[in-house]
C-alpha cells in the first residue's frame, strides 16, 4: 500500500460515511415531528450498551486496522531493529534546508532510507510531495532533538521537499524542487530481497 | 415597512430594556460582544478563503499570517468563550434557584476579555505579529521575524483573556457553593460528589450489586454538572495559557535587555507537551465536555422531560474528565523524538475515548428526543440536531487522524482543519450555541419580543449548515490531496477545491448577517444599547417575575 492507496481509501469510507450519518440525522429530523403510532419502544439499556461496545470496538478496530495494512506504521514502530540501506542527515537553519548531495538526490526502489532532520532554529516540518502536490509522508522538525524517519519507496518519480510546520510567514516558502528521485531498476528491488 | 425605524426600535417596539434584571443584562452583553466577535472572525476566514483562490494583491505572507493567527482567537475566545460563559452565568443561577455569586465579576470578565481579544487582533494588525494559534517554541520568541512591541501586546491581550476566563471559573464555583441570605445550608460533600459525576457512577455500581441507589436525586442536576466539570479544565486550560504567556515575556525581557539567554534553553519537545497538554483541554476536554452539558440541557428544556440513562451520562462525564487529561499525545503523533509508548497509549487509546464518550453525548440526547415524539421543529431543536450532526462528522474524522499511520499523511493538512476542526466549531459547536441562544431569548428578555422573522430563521439556518458542512468537505479533500494548513499557496494548486470552499465561506458569512439583521430587527438597537445600561433591579433578582409567570401561563 502506498500513501496514494491510502488516501483514496479514506476518501471513499469518510465520503461515505457523511452521507450516511447526514441521511439518519435528517430522517431523524423528518421522524421527530411525527405522532408514534405506539409508545412502546425498542430503545432499551440494552440496545445502549450495545451501542457503546460497538463505538470501543470501532475505536480500538481502526489502529489495528491501519497497523496491519498501513506499512510505514510497523517501519516507525520498529525503526530501533530496522537497519538502513542509506542515511540522509539533513539540516534546516533559517527557513532553508540543506541537503547531503546535490540534488536531485537518487534512490532506488526498495531501499530503506534513513532521514535524519535535525533543526539548528526554529520547529519545521520536512514532507515529501509528488509533482501533483499529493504527500509522500511528513514529520515534525522540533530543534535540539533528532528526527528520524524510516522509509521504504515503492513508487519510481521525482519528489519535492516542503516544510509541513508553520515557522512564520517565511515557512510557507521552504521548498526543495526534485530533491529526491526515485529509479525503479527491477534487478535492484528484486535483488535487495526484503 | 421602514427598515430604519425597524432596526432603530425593533419588531413591536424591540426590547424593553427597563425590565432586566442585572443577571439577564450581563448574559445579555456576553452573548452580544460573542456574536460580533463570531462575525469578525467569519471575515478573517473570509479574506483567507479568497486570498487562497485568488491572492490578494495587498495581503503580504507577513499580513496573511498574523490575520491567520488572530483568527482562532477571536473566534475561540471572543466568540465561543464569551457566549458559554454568559450562557452558563446565567443558567447556573437560573437552574439552582439561587442569585449568581456576583454581578462585578461576570460584569468584570467579558470586558476584560473583550479588551484581551482586541489587543491580540491588534498585535497582529499592527505589528503581523504571528506565532499562530499553536505558538510552537521558540517561533514567538524569534524577534528577526517578528516585532518585540507585538509580541508584548499579544501576550498581554492572551493574559487577559485568561485572566477573565478565571474570573469566569470563581464566579461559577462561588455560585454553585455558597448559600445565599436566608436559605439553608447546604453540605459540600454531596455536592462536590455531584459536581463531579461521582454520585452517577455510584448509583451504577450499586445498580449492578443490585443495592439501592446511592442517591435518588442528585443536588446538582445534569447540566450543572457538566457546567463544573468544564470549568475544572477551563481551570487548568487557563494556567498553562498563563504560564507559557509568563515564558515569553520573559524571553521578550531577555531580548530587550540582553540577559544572553539562548531561547534553545528551552526545550521544544518538552515545551510543546505541556503546551498541549493545556491547550487541549480545551479541544478535548472543555468543548465535548460544554457540548454534552449543553445537549442535555436542551434536550431536557424541549422535551420537558429527564435524559435518558441519566447516571450513565453523570459518570461518563466524570470518565471523559480523567480522558481528557491524557490525549494531548495525538498532537504529536508526528514527532519523532515524542516516545512510542505515549503515541500509542495516549495519542491512539486514550484519544479513541472520546468517540466513546461523545457517541454516548450523541445517543442520550437522541434518544431523549425521539421519547418526546411527536416534537415541534423549532428553531431551538433544528439548531441543536444541526450540532448533533456537526460533532457526529468531527468527531470521527479527529477519530482517523489520531492514529500513527493516518497523522503521518494527515499532520497539518486541511483535513485537520477543514474535516475535523472547522466541522467541529461551525457545525458542531456553534449551531448548539444557536440552539441554546433560541431558547434562551424569550428567558433572558421577559417575553418581551417577539422574533422578527422566522423565514430569516430558517435562511440562517440552512445557510449556515451548508455552508459548515461544505466548506469543511472541501477544505478536507484539499487536506487528502496534500494541502497543507497554516500555508499560502500561490500557484492556484488547489483551485478546484478551494473555489467550492469559498462558496460555502461566503454562504456561512451570509447567515451571520442574515442572523444578526434578524436579532437587532427583533431588538432594535435601542433595546441593544440598553442593555449596556445599568439594570434598576434588585441584583438578586434572577428572572424578574411578572416573566416567569408568563412562562408558566
Ligand atoms: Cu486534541
Amino acid at each position: 500500500m502506498t500513501s496514494t492507496d491510502v488516501l483514496w481509501a479514506l476518501k471513499i469510507v469518510y465520503t461515505i460515511y457523511a452521507f450516511s450519518i447526514i441521511s439518519f440525522v435528517g430522517w431523524f429530523a423528518y421522524r421527530i415531528t411525527k405522532k408514534p403510532e405506539s409508545y412502546k419502544t425498542w430503545l432499551t439499556p440494552k440496545v445502549f450498551y450495545t451501542y457503546l461496545a460497538i463505538l470501543v470496538m470501532i475505536g480500538v478496530g481502526i489502529h489495528i486496522l491501519t497497523y496491519n495494512k498501513i506499512p510505514w506504521v510497523a517501519w516507525e514502530l520498529k525503526k530501533h531493529k530496522i537497519k538502513p540501506d542509506r542515511v540522509f542527515n539533513i539540516t534546516v537553519e533559517n527557513h532553508q534546508f540543506i541537503l547531503p548531495e546535490e540534488t536531485p538526490i537518487t534512490i532506488k526502489c526498495g531501499e530503506v532510507v534513513k532521514f535524519n532532520v535535525v533543526s539548528r532554529d526554529l520547529t519545521y516540518g520536512f514532507g515529501l510531495f509528488r509533482p501533483d502536490n499529493t504527500m509522500v509522508f511528513q514529520m515534525q522538525v522540533v530543534p535540539g532533538h533528532n528526527n528520524e524517519l524510516l522509509w521504504q519507496f515503492h513508487e519510481e518519480g521525482s519528489f519535492y521537499v516542503l516544510s509541513t510546520e508553520y515557522s512564520g510567514p517565511k515557512g510557507a516558502r521552504m521548498r526543495v524542487p526534485d530533491a529526491f528521485k526515485v529509479v525503479c531498476n527491477k534487478n535492484v528491488s528484486m535483488g535487495v530481497g526484503r | 415597512m421602514n427598515i430604519k425605524e425597524l432596526l432603530i426600535n425593533g419588531n413591536n417596539g424591540g426590547l424593553d430594556h427597563s425590565g432586566l434584571s442585572p443577571l439577564q443584562k450581563v448574559t445579555l452583553r456576553f452573548v452580544v460582544i460573542g456574536l460580533i466577535f463570531y462575525g469578525v472572525a467569519a471575515i478573517e476566514g473570509m479574506i483567507m478563503r479568497v486570498h487562497e483562490i485568488k491572492p490578494v494583491p495587498l495581503l503580504s505572507d507577513e499580513h496573511f499570517f498574523a490575520i491567520m493567527t488572530a483568527h482562532p482567537i477571536v473566534g475561540i475566545f471572543g466568540s465561543t468563550y464569551l457566549i458559554v460563559f454568559g450562557a452558563f452565568t446565567f443558567l447556573v443561577p437560573y437552574l439552582m434557584k439561587k442569585p449568581v455569586f456576583s454581578i462585578k465579576i461576570a460584569n468584570f470578565t467579558w470586558g476584560i476579555m473583550t479588551l484581551g481579544t482586541v489587543l491580540v487582533w491588534l498585535s497582529g494588525f499592527i505589528y503581523h505579529y504571528a506565532p499562530l494559534y499553536t505558538i510552537y517554541w521558540p517561533l514567538p520568541v524569534d524577534f528577526s521575524q517578528f516585532h518585540i512591541a507585538g509580541g508584548i501586546i499579544f501576550v498581554i491581550g492572551v493574559a487577559l483573556i485568561m485572566i477573565g476566563t478565571l474570573a469566569f471559573i470563581v464566579n461559577t464555583y462561588a455560585t454553585v457553593f455558597y448559600t445565599p441570605k436566608g436559605q439553608k445550608k447546604q453540605p459540600i460533600k454531596p455536592l462536590l460528589m455531584s459536581a463531579f459525576g461521582i454520585d452517577g457512577l455510584l448509583n451504577i455500581i450499586n445498580k449492578i450489586r443490585g443495592k439501592e441507589p446511592y442517591i435518588k436525586d442528585p443536588p446538582l442536576s445534569l447540566p450543572i454538572v457538566a457546567i463544573f466539570r468544564g470549568t475544572v479544565d477551563t481551570f487548568l486550560d487557563a494556567l498553562v495559557i498563563l504560564t507559557a504567556g509568563l515564558l515569553i515575556l520573559f524571553f521578550i525581557f531577555n531580548n530587550l535587555f540582553q540577559w544572553g539567554l539562548h531561547y534553545h534553553s528551552v526545550d521544544a519537545l518538552l515545551y510543546k507537551n505541556i503546551f498541549w497538554w493545556g491547550l487541549d483541554l480545551i479541544a478535548d476536554g472543555l468543548v465535548l465536555i460544554y457540548v454534552a452539558g449543553t445537549w442535555y440541557l436542551l434536550a431536557m428544556l424541549i422535551t420537558g422531560r429527564n435524559l435518558f440513562m441519566q447516571n450513565i451520562a453523570r459518570a461518563a462525564l466524570l470518565l471523559e474528565l480523567i480522558v481528557s487529561w491524557a490525549v494531548w499525545s495525538h498532537h504529536l503523533l508526528s514527532d519523532q523524538p515524542q516516545p512510542e509508548i505515549m503515541k500509542l497509549a495516549s495519542g491512539e487509546m486514550i484519544t479513541a475515548f472520546e468517540l466513546i464518550t461523545q457517541g454516548l453525548a450523541f445517543f442520550i440526547t437522541l434518544t431523549t428526543l425521539w421519547l418526546a415524539r411527536p416534537l415541534k421543529m423549532s428553531n431551538e431543536l433544528k439548531f441543536l440536531l444541526g450540532g448533533l450532526l456537526g460533532f457526529a462528522l468531527a468527531v470521527p474524522a479527529g477519530i482517523i487522524q489520531a492514529d500513527l499511520g493516518m497523522n503521518r499523511l494527515l499532520h497539518n493538512t486541511q483535513w485537520v482543519a477543514g474535516a475535523h476542526f472547522h466541522v467541529a466549531i461551525l457545525v458542531g459547536l456553534t449551531m448548539t450555541l444557536y440552539s441554546a441562544i433560541y431558547i434562551l431569548l424569550p428567558i433572558l428578555t421577559n417575553n418581551s419580543v417577539k422574533l422578527f422573522s422566522q423565514r430569516l430563521a430558517n435562511w440562517h439556518f440552512w445557510l449556515h449548515l451548508i455552508g459548515g458542512i461544505g466548506m469543511g468537505a472541501f477544505m478536507g479533500m484539499a487536506g487528502i490531496d496534500g494541502m497543507l494548513r497554516r500555508h499560502v499557496y500561490t500557484e492556484g494548486e488547489f483551485m478546484l477545491y478551494m473555489i467550492p470552499a469559498g462558496i460555502c465561506g461566503a454562504m456561512l458569512l451570509a447567515a451571520w448577517v442574515i442572523f444578526m439583521f434578524n436579532i437587532i430587527a427583533t431588538i432594535g438597537i435601542k433595546g441593544l444599547i440598553g442593555i449596556f445600561k445599568p439594570s434598576k433591579i434588585d441584583k438578586e433578582v434572577i428572572v424578574p417575575q411578572p416573566a416567569t409567570a408568563m412562562q408558566k401561563g
